[in-house]
């Protein structure tokens, strides 16, 4: 009786034993790799906006306070933002021709917002609240990474579960004394960037965040209710 | 041989496991006959056709449910479990006959398995895929039902170790891997002679390539046997563990009528008891439909309903201790609970499931009634019914009486419910149907040896 299959059939069959493992790690291993990605997460990725509107200028050039346009960061979930009214307070007397600028001249004369793109946009299921963080001593670079030095906008975070867990299972790693949080400029202690707190001069981050989170009575909040109410 | 072992052969004799003058030929030549030569009969395709009516409505269900959510059942708090549960728990005890037949039975040298382990390991494969999918509709969202396994995840969570449900998720999915394996390997010998004795090219190729290369020499059988043998000492623990860890989902929870250390035993009794009932629902119809009474003997009908008749006994135990324990205990909601089981809303329902379970079981304890085929296939859908009410007792009942008054409601299953309870009926059968089709229903190899050790008992006794 003939064979039904050539016997080149038993190459293919220890291949694909082999081969099975192999892609499945494979697999499982690039789903991951896109699942982190710029691509699927936007991190690092700038958004188009109605006027191309410079963070590193006004937060980092001319030293403009976050507060000045972000006005509720301090006591409100959301930190704001700005109307156009605020823009024209300067914008009024300076660049008062700029071509760049028309959109928010027009908004201002027709009385319609400018419609800005969500950078940071958090699902609806979770609730996060900015007072809590800038009030306990999380500064704004932390999570939206060095705006000082954005020429236009894009999120230094990847938004994810584990991008918050990261600092909510050890919030020493990251807190910095009260007064430092609206500075974009602010590094972490390290030996040539000295951080002073009451008197004292720490060089590593982990000493001054621990002594600050007892000091500031910082809870490492894990509970699923603490976000998602 | 000894004079026990020629006792034993006396009774083997007396009672035979198959039927004797059976030979190596003709045992090939009728199971594989049924799928290589024999056309489909129009009683199968009758059936197969209704069954896949139903697994139609099954999708049609699955489609609704993904559209409009688990509202179109009739469950709400404080029922939130109803059909759902009800049903995984059934259709995964099923499956406990089926394992205890091919694996537990196979450790224990019990040669009477091997013309039945077949079919009722396929019998439990298809119901744990029938139990599988209603926890996963049960979620609302089943495409995100990979939450349930712990990997690697950018949300740096893992589920909750501490819940009987994730426990579940492995038992099951680990039962149904063990299971499909071990029938798997049982299969090989067979879909080789599939093979060889397969006129077409295309299912020459189709068994050929299910055979793997069998070519039946001594290494093959060596590891084969090897195979089954560690398969078997891996699914003999999951006949205990699997229900065991299905009725955590229920002790660990402090609902009065659940929260009670006797229900690993008393779910695994269970279990056994509604699978060999199972078991015997499908195989009097298939060995009288497919003329198989001189392999599926008197003797297995026998030895199954005694199965059934032990585990009915300790799951009535298991009743009278509950309810004892509910009394004696001197707590009032543990009372209150088994109270209203008796008195309640729902207690025709129970007092049903005591006839069906309890009861009418104990006809099994006479000879001629084990031997009466049409009083068994009676009996062991009653015992199917019985169990599945035992299931909704306990779920929809205890959950509709819970330590607050002003959240106390009635269970009403809406017709979706109905229909996707008959729908995982059409999946099943639908399997079934095509597995006795395609596959050989009772294991060819196994009866040949099977019939090579009768024959050789035979010759030294006379």
């Amino acid at each position: 009786m003939a064979q039904i299959f050539h016997r080149s059939t038993n190459f293919i069959a220890r291949l694909t034993i082999f081969g099975g493992g192999i892609f499945i790690i494979l697999l499982s291993f690039a789903l991951y790799e896109i699942a982190l990605s710029p691509w699927y997460t936007d991190q690092n990725v700038t958004r188009q906006q109605p006027v191309p509107f410079s963070h590193r200028h006004h937060a980092g050039e001319l030293g403009i306070d976050c507060r000045y346009c972000h006005t509720s960061v301090e006591n409100s979930s959301f930190a704001g933002l700005p109307p156009t009214q605020t823009c024209m307070t300067c914008h009024s007397q300076i660049w008062t021709n700029a071509a760049m600028l028309e959109p928010v001249r027009a908004s201002y004369r027709d009385n319609v917002s400018l419609s800005w793109t969500r950078v940071n946009a958090l699902p609806d299921f979770v609730y996060f609240d900015h007072s809590i963080h800038v009030s306990k001593g999380i500064g704004c670079t932390t999570c939206h990474g060095p705006i000082a030095s954005m020429p236009l906008t894009y999120r230094a975070g990847t938004l994810y579960m584990s991008w918050c867990l990261e600092c909510h299972r050890d919030p020493a790693k990251y807190v910095r004394p009260k007064g430092e949080e609206f500075n974009p400029f602010y590094q972490p202690p390290s030996r040539e960037t000295p951080v002073s707190f009451e008197g004292k001069e720490y060089t590593d981050q982990m000493v001054l965040g621990r002594h600050l989170v007892s000091e500031y009575k910082i809870q490492s909040l894990q509970y699923c209710d603490t976000c998602h109410r | 041989m000894n004079s026990e072992d020629s006792q034993k052969t006396a009774v083997v004799e007396a009672d035979p496991i198959i039927q004797p003058g059976l030979t190596l030929g003709s045992v090939t030549d009728k199971i594989s006959s049924i799928v290589l030569t024999k056309p489909a009969t129009p009683g199968w395709v009758f059936g197969f056709l209704v069954a896949f009516g139903l697994l139609m409505l099954l999708n049609l269900v699955i489609t609704l449910l993904a559209i409009w959510g688990v509202g179109i059942w009739g469950i709400n708090i404080p029922i939130g479990w109803g059909f759902a549960i009800v049903n995984f728990v059934w259709w995964i005890g099923i499956g406990h006959a089926g394992t205890l037949i091919s694996a537990f039975l196979l450790l224990l040298h019990q040669k009477w398995r091997t013309s039945i382990n077949r079919f009722a390991e396929a019998m439990t494969i298809f119901a744990v895929m029938c139990a599988g999918m209603f926890p996963l509709l049960h979620m609302g969202r089943p495409w995100l039902f990979y939450y349930l396994m712990p990997y690697p995840n950018p949300m740096w969570l893992w589920p909750q170790f501490r819940s009987p449900l994730v426990w579940d998720v492995f038992a099951v999915s680990t039962y149904f891997t063990v299971s499909l394996l071990f029938w798997y390997v049982g299969l090989i010998p067979d879909l080789a002679t599939l093979r060889d004795r397969a006129k077409t090219t295309a299912k020459k190729v189709v068994y050929g390539f299910l055979s793997l290369g069998w070519r039946g020499s001594a290494v093959h059988w060596s590891r084969y046997e090897f195979a089954s043998i560690l398969l078997a000492g891996l699914a003999t623990p999951l006949v205990v563990s699997v229900h065991t860890v299905v009725s955590f989902d229920f002790t660990i929870a402090l609902v009065p009528g659940w929260h009670s250390t006797i229900f690993p035993p008393y779910f695994v009794a269970g279990a056994i008891y509604s699978g060999f009932a199972m078991v015997l629902t499908l195989a009097i119809p298939l060995r009288k439909y497919y003329h198989l009474e001189d392999l599926v003997t008197m003797r297995h009908l026998d030895i199954m309903a005694k199965v059934m008749l032990a585990t009915g006994v300790i799951v009535a135990y298991s009743y009278v201790a509950e309810t004892f324990m509910a009394f004696y205990s001197a707590n009032i909601f543990e009372r209150y609970q088994f109270m209203d089981r008796m008195t309640g809303k729902y207690a025709p329902l129970y007092w049903l499931l005591v006839a069906c379970n309890l009861v009418i079981p104990q006809a099994l304890w006479s000879r001629r009634v084990r031997r009466n085929v049409v009083l068994l296939f009676i009996i062991s859908l009653i015992i199917n019914i019985g169990m599945w009410l035992e299931r909704f007792v306990i779920v929809v009942v205890s959950l509709h009486r819970d330590f607050t008054p002003s959240i106390w409601s009635m269970y009403y299953p809406t017709h979706w419910d109905w229909a996707t309870f008959a729908g995982t009926f059409g999946l099943f059968f639908t399997l079934f149907y095509l597995f006795i089709r395609f596959l050989p229903m009772i294991s060819i190899v196994e009866v040949r040896s099977l019939v090579h050790q009768t024959s050789a008992d035979k010759t030294m006794h006379s």
